[in-house]
């Protein structure tokens, strides 16, 4: 099995995909342990940290990344690399959201009444224009 | 110009060096070129799959974020033990992927055709579990947006986030299910190559290929199975 591979060199085996299997199995059963206790907003923390330990084993073994030419771990980082980004900004927009008002807005409960008159919702809608006159046959 | 392309023909043909390896094509130098080549392809699609499941998965939590009562709530009615059933198939299938990949590095043609076959099986095995699950949930009206109608009295309030928890639940676990069954697909079709005597230690691309896509489904249920069964 040595002398004879010099065109792919692999250097798994069946002794490592097979703990590696079981390192899989043993923090399945970690996470749905965690998952019964109440750690409140940290559950969901803890179940990803747990998710994404798997992937990287998965990743690193099953899918030979650690034996492979770094090129392919540049591609498997990057897309995750960018998932990450994706997924921070979106939860930092989400967290952070206020009731978001212009700082110079005038206190509007003291505000004159808008009069009747210049009030879109109390003045009667527009009469429809008058249909155009019909033009009149020219002469010969 | 015209003799550069000639003389490309003239060394195009199949069988002219003894050597030669049928597999290798002419515009790579070298074997492992063509592999590495494949390989970096397969990979580039891989990110693009992980960024398309993460764009469903950043609108799950998202959701989430806007109904956390109604999600938590909604969980309840998938059912952990089939959830946590099919991880294991899904890990334990993708070893014997890995092993049949091992396989074929090793030019062990009868060991490389039992781990696909074993590897397709549990793809089944997982097809059945899902069916189950989602008999069930079709019993009993859990169904994504407006075919959503299920009648409990506790859930009346919440009507609108349940829909919304099992229209993320659908989706995400139907695409997946397509692309196990593409998977199956693939396996099949590696199998009955496998079976012809195509692959060896000197040319098992596709069987490498295969297993990258394989264990990438596998690496996506890794991350829905505690987002979905286990969140609270």
């Amino acid at each position: 099995m040595s002398s004879h591979n010099e065109t792919h060199s692999h250097h798994g085996g069946p002794r490592i995909y097979t703990a590696n299997l079981f390192a899989l199995l043993f923090l399945t059963v970690i996470t749905i342990v965690a998952a019964s206790f109440n750690f409140g907003s940290a559950n969901v923390v803890i179940a990803l940290a747990i998710a994404t330990m798997k992937a990287t084993l998965v990743a690193l073994f099953f899918m030979h990344l650690v034996w492979d030419k770094p090129v392919n771990s540049i591609i498997a980082i990057a897309g995750f690399l960018f998932l990450g980004i994706f997924l921070m900004f979106d939860f930092l927009d989400v967290g952070t959201r206020v009731n978001l008002l212009p700082r110079n807005m005038p206190n509007m409960e003291n505000a004159t009444p808008v009069p009747d008159s210049m009030n879109p919702l109390k003045t009667p809608a527009p009469k429809p224009l008058e249909p155009a006159p019909a033009k009149e046959a020219p002469k010969e | 110009m015209s003799t550069t392309t000639s003389d490309v023909h003239a060394h195009g043909g199949h069988g002219e060096h003894g050597e030669h390896n049928p597999y290798h094509q002419h515009h790579f130098a070298t074997m492992e070129q063509q592999f590495d080549t494949s390989k970096i392809g397969m990979w580039l699609f891989l990110v693009t799959e992980v960024l398309l499941f993460g764009g469903l998965f950043v609108g799950f939590g998202l959701m989430q974020a806007r109904y956390p009562r109604e999600f938590v709530e909604a969980h309840t009615y998938l059912q952990r033990s089939l959830g946590a059933l099919n991880t294991v198939v899904l890990l334990v299938s993708s070893w014997t992927m890995v092993m049949g990949v091992n396989a074929a590095q090793t030019s062990q043609k009868d060991k490389l055709v039992r781990y696909l076959l074993a590897t397709i099986l549990l793809a089944c095995v997982f097809l059945v579990i899902k069916y189950i699950e989602y008999s069930h949930k079709f019993a009993d009206h859990l169904l994504p947006g407006i075919f959503y109608g299920h009648q409990a009295e506790d859930l009346i309030k919440g009507t609108h986030g349940y829909a919304t928890f099992f229209s993320f639940y659908f989706m995400m676990t139907g695409l997946h299910g397509i692309h196990v069954v593409v998977g199956i697909v693939l396996l099949s079709w590696l199998m009955m190559r496998a079976k012809r005597g195509d692959f060896n230690k000197e040319y098992y691309t596709p069987v490498d290929l295969v297993g990258l896509y394989w264990h990438v489904v596998d690496m996506i249920w890794i991350y829905l199975f505690p987002l979905y069964y286990l969140i609270s």
